[in-house]
């Protein structure tokens, strides 16, 4: 009954770092103006899909579409100009560098031309980030730092955000603030591809999930069919309720 | 721990504690010189024969001794305690300043005194001074070269020499083999050598830390043992001669080539070797000022903030979606163009070049300059350039401490400025339509 095409869709898609087979046969979709999360373990390949998603590895089976078009092994800047933005695990921020400066480097992709405006917006977002503009990044808070990385990947205009455990050692305030800013960027028009560890607020949140195991795709549904479900409250949920 | 000092006082005094521990702390620095210096300094090889000199580090160490005595006394009087205080708070600041617009404003006048002082130099010094300046001005460039490379783009090349050389060899090979002149080559041979960078950087895409400089150092002895064996085109450890400069088809030399005109017949001066020496350095003197402004503005425009960003973190970079091919071959090429350029000042100005000038050890100096420069800091390169070139000539009479000064510069530095002689300062950016 889908009448039109996903915004992203994976299909059969393998990766490995040498010998290793880090996902198998992975197929996902993902719809225009959702939210949709990748919950699983540590070392499940959740952060292997998304960099795979940035052809960083190069996917070794299966194809990826996105708006229409196969991106399969395209190289990664060209990816990053058609409107794929990713704040990746660990921020991974320029510490040397001056918040806005950080920010400046998300747009290197898309070109400097409205860099101002954008400026303007992810300010407006983390009203934070315009507090300490000039602070150097590497003395931030982690909650900060997540902003931070949120707000670079921002920068390029992304229809497609891909945020990897953007609650990753975060004080639950701030899990709560950054959750409540995801929904306000979706509002804000982007998809957003989230994978989390922390599987409670990322299904809450999220229309749609999915649950990776060793590489491979064990359910999916909706976030309250997946909240339900007695295997994911066993193991995501630490069988609370 | 030498303890002497814990003997009672013989004529009754009371012992101060911070008297006490100056003493103690004398005692144990000149153990210590002693130990240090005694080998060093001590036992002089003179022909066959080792001599005994003890009494210089004795000497050299009851200076220090008394030195340490004085400092630990200092440091306990209010004045001295103040000081302590105000350089640990200086030490705890963060290490990078974020400087705004307005403010560097206000260094301008600053700089227009330093070049004013800059052009009037050569006419005030004598030759000997001139010539220093010219070697202070070549490793300014080879600093700012090397500076994108190590500084900016965090790429530790340990051969960077070799670039040098292709622009020294450039310049002579293109004058002896091609007939090109100064000014023809310059160009040609910034260009050679940034395509040397680019050989250089193409295998070293995927290489980092240790295993980058293993192989650029590699590649700098490469081109070394090239040019010192290839006898029939280079002319080996035999050397080369490299022509001089000229303005505008003005030879600087006493008389012209066949149908040429020299500089001073054409304004009917006398001649003088001076003024090849002067035109070299106002002309370095130019390049060196445009690479600053070109530097200068590259960092604020993509593919510098880029080199920058491939310094702070690789994977973000490409998580970002910045091509970092392009961005480390364009710091290899551009550092590489530098240093060329810099290769052909320095062949033209000693008008004659070997292999010998290209070792190991001027990659190393030139590393040393931008590492005491502040790794990035452009202003901290320009001084430690200066610094490292101009006071061993200074410093002359004292040629045998010369690599020990070094090493005690490079100990204090260090301890007193880990992050190099200038602070490393990030612009602050004035956006439009945002209120502060
Ligand atoms: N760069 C790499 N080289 C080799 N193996 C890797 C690399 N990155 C991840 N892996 C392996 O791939 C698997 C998936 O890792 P990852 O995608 O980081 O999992 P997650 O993000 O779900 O914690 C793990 O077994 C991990 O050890
Ligand atoms: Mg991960």
């Amino acid at each position: 009954m889908r009448h039109s095409e996903p915004l992203l869709q994976i299909h059969e898609l393998d990766a490995r770092y040498g010998p290793i087979q880090a996902l198998c046969q992975v197929s996902l979709f993902i719809d225009s103006g959702e939210i949709v999360t990748l919950i699983g373990a540590n070392g499940a390949g959740k952060s292997t899909l998304l960099m795979s998603l940035f052809g960083d590895p190069r996917p070794a089976g299966g194809w990826i579409r996105y708006q229409g078009r196969d991106i399969t092994g395209l190289p990664t800047h060209e990816i990053a100009k058609m409107g794929i933005a990713q704040a990746p695990e660990g921020r991974r921020i320029f510490a040397a560098m001056s918040v806005e400066e950080n920010l400046l480097m998300g747009a290197i992709p898309v070109g400097m031309d409205r860099m101002d405006a954008d400026l303007i917006n992810v300010f407006e977002l983390f009203p934070r980030l315009k507090e300490r503009r000039n602070q150097r990044a590497g003395t931030l808070s982690g909650g900060e730092q997540q902003m931070l990385a949120i707000g670079r990947a921002l920068m390029s205009r992304p229809r497609l955000l891909l945020l990897d455990e953007p609650s990753l050692g975060l004080a639950p305030l701030m899990v709560q603030r950054i959750f409540a800013t995801i929904r306000e960027i979706r509002d804000s028009g982007a998809t957003i591809f989230l994978v989390e560890q922390n599987a409670h607020h990322a299904l809450k949140l999220a229309q749609r999930g999915y649950v990776l195991v060793n590489g491979e795709i064990r359910l999916s549904g909706t976030g309250e069919e997946l909240l339900a479900d007695p295997e994911v409250r066993r193991a995501y949920l630490g069988g609370q309720g | 721990m030498p303890s002497t000092a814990a003997s009672p006082a013989t004529r009754g005094v009371r012992w101060n504690p911070v008297f006490r521990q100056a003493v103690l702390e004398a005692t144990a620095a000149f153990a210590l010189a002693l130990l240090l210096l005694g080998p060093i300094v001590g036992l002089v090889l003179d022909g066959y024969e080792v001599k005994n000199e003890l009494q210089r580090p004795l000497l050299i160490a009851a200076i220090i001794a008394v030195g340490r005595f004085l400092v630990t006394l200092a440091m306990h009087t209010p004045t001295g305690q103040a000081a302590l205080e105000r350089f640990n708070a200086r030490r705890r600041q963060p290490g990078i300043l974020v400087v705004s617009i307005s403010e560097n404003n206000r260094q301008r006048w600053w700089l227009l005194v330093i070049v004013a002082l800059a052009l009037s130099l050569p006419f005030l010094a004598s030759k000997y001074w001139l010539t220093v300046l010219i070697q202070a001005m070549i490793y300014v460039l080879l600093g700012l070269g090397l500076n994108i490379v190590v500084g900016l783009a965090g790429l530790l090349d340990l051969g960077y020499v070799a670039f040098y050389a292709v622009g020294a060899y450039g310049l002579a090979l293109g004058a002896q083999y091609l007939d090109l002149g100064f000014w023809s080559a310059l160009p040609l041979a910034a260009m050679l050598a940034a395509l040397f960078g680019g050989i250089l950087g193409f295998p070293v895409l995927r290489m980092h830390g240790d295993y980058l400089a293993i192989v650029t150092l590699g590649f700098g002895e490469i081109i070394r043992l090239v040019l010192n064996n290839w006898l029939e085109f280079t002319g080996g450890p035999n050397g080369i001669s490299a022509p001089p400069p000229q303005l505008f088809g003005l030879e600087f030399t006493r008389t012209a080539k066949d149908g040429g005109m020299s500089f001073h017949e054409y304004f009917q001066i006398s001649y003088d070797p001076l003024h090849r020496f002067i035109f070299i350095y106002l002309a370095l003197f130019l390049i060196v000022c445009l690479m600053v402004v070109v530097v200068t503005r590259l960092r604020d425009m993509p593919v510098g903030r880029a080199w920058e960003a491939l310094r702070e973190d690789e994977i973000a970079c490409r998580a970002l979606g910045i091509n970092h091919v392009l961005v480390k071959l364009s710091a290899f090429m551009m550092g590489a163009m530098v240093g060329g350029i810099a290769g052909v000042f320095f062949a033209t100005y000693q008008g004659f070049i070997n292999p010998m000038s290209f070792n190991f050890f001027e990659s190393a100096l030139i590393v040393a300059i931008v590492v005491l420069g502040g790794l990035g800091s452009t202003t901290g390169v320009i001084v430690a350039a200066l610094v490292l070139t101009v006071l061993p000539e200074l410093l002359r009479a004292f040629a045998d401490y010369r690599v020990f000064t070094f090493g005690v510069l490079m100990v204090s530095m260090m301890i007193w400025r880990p992050r190099g002689l200038i602070r490393p300062r990030r612009r602050a950016f004035e956006v439009k339509g945002l209120c502060p």
